[in-house]
Formats: structure tokens, sequence, C-alpha cells
């Protein structure tokens, strides 16, 4: 790693292309958070007198939420940055001005969810561009989730959840079930678990299969295997999770594919379905949960349903992520 | 009358066959000979150079009306003249739309006064190029325009394009078309795939374009009109096109420099400068179309130079406009990939940016070097190492994605009408 490449690995933007190691690391990173987090008495000092921003550009209550729990626990400074569904488009702010005030804001790790895929990637580039002309050090940026390509922190969340539970990923069989072509956590979630030697199979009707799908599957070596399968009965049978994801009911009408009912009659998770899946087999969900179109209200509150430990986890994988964004404090020796 | 006498270079013209260094005589806005021993009081030495017919960019975006802020006719024709273009067709789909006698008129007045490359104009099929009644096409037709288009969008409503074609037709002029069926690109930033998957963007794809090529090919072919095919990017449309000509039906079709030369990862990073319409296509495409421009199924190569701010081009990839220019990067583009690796001869690269617009648009006076001829003539200087600047072209917009690429080959002078509308300092 050049220096000049160094403010850049500081960034957590997506898992796509990450190392199997790396991934691992994060993951290690957690379950230490996790065990901190617990014995002691307050709030972890990681990022006392350093600032987060939570910059988001598209709605979220939840991931917004947990971002800030998690700077808190790490006794950072939190200020927040909405710009509801109003885009910067919109508003005549251009990407780049964004990125521009990002550094003057002058916070040292921003969480940024933008309606645009790729929207943090050019910030981030335009940021370490910035500090090649002068800055010693800019501040980390995490993708808190950017169109329909990545959402690293929630894929994290879920391998951990399921790292913890079966103490492995490699080999294990994951179902990812809904509108795969549209969805970031999928993405995330596809590039992560692979990469650790997870099989994948996706569950979706054909026109929620994106073109060309092979790509979301680690290049790492030893990878698990991702396939496509349109019969949810048959997919679970071999499963060790099911990861449902949120139907996106404000897509559900412009883009073809079948309506919030017939989603849920052809594909959706019910228990009758489940009692074909084995006994150990355990079921996810993202959140927000559209009860009874992508799962069964009972399934989502049963012993198999780790969701509840998602959300949970997601503190701690999220201040996992801070403590290693933060820009170093100054005269720490650029330890981050 | 002037004269201007462009001494010792390697005259290259299809048209008579020619291949030989040799000199020109122009006079007045005429080629008056073309030999040995000419003489005039202007001279242009091009010893070491190519002399060639003036080169035709046959889609160029002025953006003049409505869009000054990204580009003038002003600004166009400079940036075409330096980029060895001695004349230009500049497409309709500016605010208003030329779809008005009084349009055509006012941007082929504003192309003479710039002085740069000459201008042509193609005005729109339908009124306000909104796709829904057909233009004036007569009236269009006698204000000047050459050819009919509503680029930018294809034209939805199958019986306006057939109208339009059959009035086209007993006018002798071509149609343009754009071709890409709008419900399947809906949305789409840029060639559906996996690299689209990968990047989280919505993908607009190759059976898009085949699908509109092979309706406008039947329309036309009932119609018994010259359709002409833009910015041609995928296989499938290929195959479609040769089907036809074999055929023995009046069709042309271009493909731009940089769908010859790039391919969709260059949007691996976002960058919204290789966002484009129809989009860099795969590597299998690429390939098909540098084949069938060597080969003849591709006639003309075309810029579809679209100037567009740098502001609107710093928003997100799916935000920022499509588009990218072309006018002064596409023959030393094309000379390094294209004629450097013998992919295509000399010959044909007259062929593909003079000849084949020429004909195609009805020009007899153009695409060629024979005494009587418009004196159109580009100069190039096939070994001039440059690399691409933004910073320094002629036009006002800098939406290249071939900033700082190394190129071999570039317009040494441009005379249009006789005039030195542009020489290398």
């Amino acid at each position: 790693v050049s220096p000049a490449d160094q403010p850049r690995s500081r960034n957590l933007l997506g898992l796509q292309g990450m190392t199997t190691a790396a991934i691992t690391s994060y993951l290690d990173d957690t379950r230490k958070m996790k065990e901190r987090a617990r014995k002691a008495k307050g709030p972890l000092e990681d990022l006392a007198g350093r600032t987060c921003c939570l910059m988001f550009f598209e709605p979220s209550t939840r991931t917004m939420q947990s971002f800030a729990t998690s700077a808190r626990a790490l006794s950072a400074e939190v200020t927040m940055f909405t710009a509801g569904a109003t885009s910067s488009t919109v508003k005549g702010e251009t990407l780049l001005d964004t990125a521009t005030n990002l550094e003057a804001i002058g916070a040292d790790v921003f969480v940024v969810r933008h309606r645009s895929s790729g929207a943090q990637h050019l910030m981030a580039k335009r940021l370490a561009a910035m500090a090649r002309s002068g800055e010693a050090e800019t501040p980390g940026i995490i993708n808190g989730g950017d169109g329909c390509h990545e959402h690293p922190t929630q894929a994290l969340l879920d391998m951990f959840t399921l790292y913890e539970h079966f103490g492995k990923l490699k080999g294990l069989n994951v179902v990812l079930l809904g509108d795969i072509k549209h969805s970031r956590v999928a993405r995330s979630n596809a590039w992560g678990l692979t990469a650790c030697g997870a099989n994948l199979t996706f569950v979706a009707p054909t026109a929620w299969i994106p073109e060309g799908v092979e790509a979301l599957r680690s290049n790492a070596s030893g990878a698990g295997d991702l396939s496509v399968s349109h019969d949810i009965v048959d997919a679970i049978r071999d499963a060790d999770a099911v990861m449902a994801l949120r139907i996106q009911k404000e897509r559900l009408a412009g883009e073809p594919g079948p309506p919030g009912a017939a989603f849920a009659a052809e594909y959706g998770l019910t228990a009758k379905r489940m009692a074909h899946a084995k006994e150990s087999c355990v079921v996810l969900h993202p959140g927000p949960i559209n009860r009874g179109v992508e799962i069964d209200s009972a399934l989502a509150d049963s012993p198999r349903s780790l969701i509840l430990r998602q959300v949970a986890n997601g503190v701690f994988v999220r201040m996992a992520a801070l403590a290693r964004c933060a820009r170093p404090r100054r005269g720490a020796g650029g330890k981050p | 009358m002037s004269e201007l006498a462009i001494r010792g270079g390697r005259v290259i013209d299809p048209a008579s066959g020619r291949d030989e260094i040799a000199d020109i005589l122009i006079k007045g806005d005429r080629i008056a000979e073309v030999g040995s021993g000419l003489k005039a009081v202007d001279t242009i030495d091009a010893a070491g150079l190519w002399v060639v017919p003036g080169l035709i960019d046959m889609h160029v975006h002025m953006r003049e009306p409505g869009g000054e802020v990204k580009e003038t006719i002003r600004t166009a024709a400079a940036a075409a003249a330096a980029g060895g273009f001695a004349a230009v067709l500049a497409m309709p789909n500016t605010a208003p739309a030329v779809d008005k006698g009084y349009l055509v008129k006012y941007i082929l007045s504003e192309g003479r006064e710039a002085r740069g490359a000459e201008v042509l104009v193609a005005a729109a099929l339908s009124e306000q190029r909104l796709g829904e009644r057909p233009a004036n096409l007569s009236g269009l037709a006698r204000a000047g325009a050459v050819a009919f288009t509503d680029d930018g969008d294809e034209v939805r409503d199958s019986r306006l394009m057939l109208a339009c074609m059959k009035e086209a037709a007993r006018l002798g002029l071509p149609v343009l078309v754009h071709a890409e069926e709008p419900s399947l690109v809906e949305g789409g930033v840029m060639n559906e795939g996996g690299l689209a998957t990968k990047l989280g963007l919505a993908g607009r794809p190759a059976i898009a374009e085949q699908l509109a090529v092979v309706r406008d090919l039947l329309l036309a072919a009932e119609a018994g009109c010259h359709v002409h095919v833009q910015h041609v990017s995928v296989a499938g449309a290929l195959r479609a096109i040769a089907n036809a000509k074999g055929a023995g039906q009046r069709v042309s079709c271009e493909a731009t420099p940089h769908h010859l030369v790039l391919n969709e990862l260059a949007c691996a990073e976002y960058d919204t400068n290789a966002k484009v319409n129809p989009p860099l296509r795969c590597e299998a495409d690429r390939r098909a179309l540098v084949k069938a421009a060597a080969d003849g199924t591709v006639d003309a190569l075309a810029t579809d130079h679209a100037p567009h701010t740098a502001e609107e081009k710093a928003l997100e990839f799916d935000a920022a406009p499509s588009g990218m220019i072309g006018l002064e990067t596409a023959v030393g583009i094309v000379m390094t990939e294209l004629v450097g690796p013998n992919v295509i001869t000399p010959g044909r690269f007259v062929e593909l940016l003079s000849r084949a617009p020429a004909r195609i648009l009805g020009l007899t006076d153009g695409g060629h070097l024979a005494p009587g001829a418009k004196a159109h003539v580009t100069v190039i200087d096939p070994k001039a190492e440059w690399t691409v600047d933004p910073s320094a072209m002629k036009s006002k917009a800098r939406n290249t994605p071939f900033a700082g690429r190394a190129l071999r080959g570039r317009a040494a002078a441009t005379i249009v009408d006789g005039r030195v509308a542009f020489a290398l300092s």
C-alpha cells in the first residue's frame, strides 16, 4: 500500500473485492468489541474526543440510530445531517460539493447513506485527492448504503450473527430470498458470505435476479458457490440459514415482477414451508419486516429467528467499523 | 480570388483512387487542380503529412439554441476545425428543437459566422421532438436541412416513424435513427450485464438496440427510405444491418470512436465521463464493432460530440447526463487505435470519416478532392505525438474519458471553403 492510498484504506465502502482475511478480521474486531462493551460499566473510550458525522441523503431511522448508538458507545461526539428524500441534485449541490463539505465539517469519520450507487466511492476519491494535495489525514467514510450497490455493515452484522450462532461460516448453506436485483444487502452479503466459504442460493422470481448474477460471487480462492433457485421449498431443504430481504413496496409499482401478494404466495417464508428445513435452520431479516409478505409473523418471532440478535449485533459491528475508520487522533502516530 | 497550395503531402483520396505525394491547388472555395509543381501565393508545406478530403462529423450536439452554457455553435465549430473536421452535422435536440425552417436557417447562418467548420443541419423528425406529430419535413428541407432525426430518443410511435420515413423518402433525404427501444432502457445508465449488477447500476440491454434497429429497418424498407443508424454499438444490431445491406436495402450506419476503443469497464469507477447512450458495451461487442468498421458494415465514424458542464458531470453516476465530447479527440483516437495497428488502412480512414458521410448526406461536392469539389481539406500529421488535455480544448466542455491519454496522429490544418479554419501552431 502506497502512502497515497492510505486514506482510502480507512474507508469501509463495500465487501466486493475484500479478501477473506480482511472480512475475518472485521468479524474478529466485532467479537472483541462485543466482549469489551459487555464487560465495561459505561461507554468505551476508543473515540473519545473524536467526531462521527452521520450523513443520510436517504431516509433511514434504524441504520442511523444503530450508528449513533455505536458512536456514543465509543464516546464519540455525534453530529447528524439528513437530507430526507430530497436529493442533492434537487438542491443544486453536487456530490463533490458534498465531499468538500465533509472535509470542512472536520469530523473524523463519516457514515454516508445515499440513494445513488457509487456516491460514496466518488466522495472517497475526492477526499483522497484533496489529501494528496496537502492534507495529512482524511476522515474515513463508512458506506451506510448506496443505491442498489452495497450495505457493508448490514452484511457484516448478518455474517457476524451467523458466525456467532454456528461458530463458522465456511460450508454453511445460506438462502437469500427476495428482490436480489435491487438489493444492496443482497450484494454485500453475497460477496462477503461467499468470500468466507459459505454457499449461497438466491431465491427469487426471474425478474428479480439481475443479469450476470455470477458477478456477485467473490473471486477469492476457496469462495463458496453461488446458485439461483425459483423453488423456495427445494432451496431451504439443505439450508442452514434463510435470510429474507425486505420487499421494497415502492419498487413493486414500476418494475416488472410479482406484486406483494403474488410474491408472498409463491415465495413467502411461511411456517409450513419452513417445516421442510432442517431443525437447526435459522431465519434472518435485515428489517423492517413486512409481516406476511416476505416472512410470516409467527416465524419472525419463533425460536428459529435471529432477527433481534441481528439488531443487537449491528451495534457491535458498527462500533468495530467506526473504530477502524475514524481518522487517528492528531499526534497519535497514525495508528488507527 | 484567393489561392492556396498544399504542397508535397501524401494525398489520400479513395474516390479517385489516389494515394501519392502530390500538390493541391485551391482557388476560391473550390479545388482547382491536383498534381505536381502547383504554386500559389499562400502555401502549406505538407511534407510528411497526409492531405485528405475534409473530414465530416455527421453527429454533433452544438447545444445552441438553449444549451449555450454547455457549448455554442461558435465553440463547437472551432472545436471541430481543431479536430480536423471541415464539416459537421448539427443535431436538432436543442431548446427549442430544430423543427421549423427559421431555426434551420438560424443555425446555418450562425454556423457561417462562426468561421470554423462548415455547419450542416439535421432537423427534427417530429414537432418539438415529442414523437407525436410529424414536423413539416418539406419546409425543413427547403430551409436547408440535409437529414431528419429525433436523435437522443427513439421514435416510439411506429405509425409516426413510417409516415416520416415516407415523406423523407419523397424528399430524398435520410432519416437518422437513435435506436434504443425505450421500454427496455428506461432508467438504465450503463450496459446491462455482470458489471452493472456488480456496480448496482440499472442496465440498458443490447437487445434494446437490436430490437429498435430491426424495427427501423423494416419501416424504412416499407417506406423506401434511406435509414441511417446512429452510433451502432452491439453485434446484434450490426448483424441486422449487414443482413439488410445484403438484401439490397438502402441503409447506412455510423460508429463512434468511443464505442470502438472503450468498453463498459470505463464505468467501473463510476466515471460519469464514461456515461453515454447507447452505453459503452462489453468487450465482445466492441470487437465486433471494430471488425465491422474494417469490413464496411460500418459506413462512417461520427463522434456524437455531447458537451455537458463540469457541474453536471460532477453529479452521481445515475444523475449525471449522458454523453461525452469527441470532436478534438476523434482523429487522434482513430489514428492511434485503428490506423496505427493496421486495423484499418489510411484509405479506409478517409472513407469512414469523409467520403461515406458525404455520400450518406448527399453532399456530392464533398468527400473527395477532384477539381471542382468543395475546397474542404484536412491535413493530418500521422506522427504527431500528443496527450489529451481537456483544458486546452476549443470546446466549451471538458467531459471526456480520454483525458491524459497519449495519442499519435492529429489534425495539422483544416481548410474550409478554401479558408484555413485551423492550423496547428
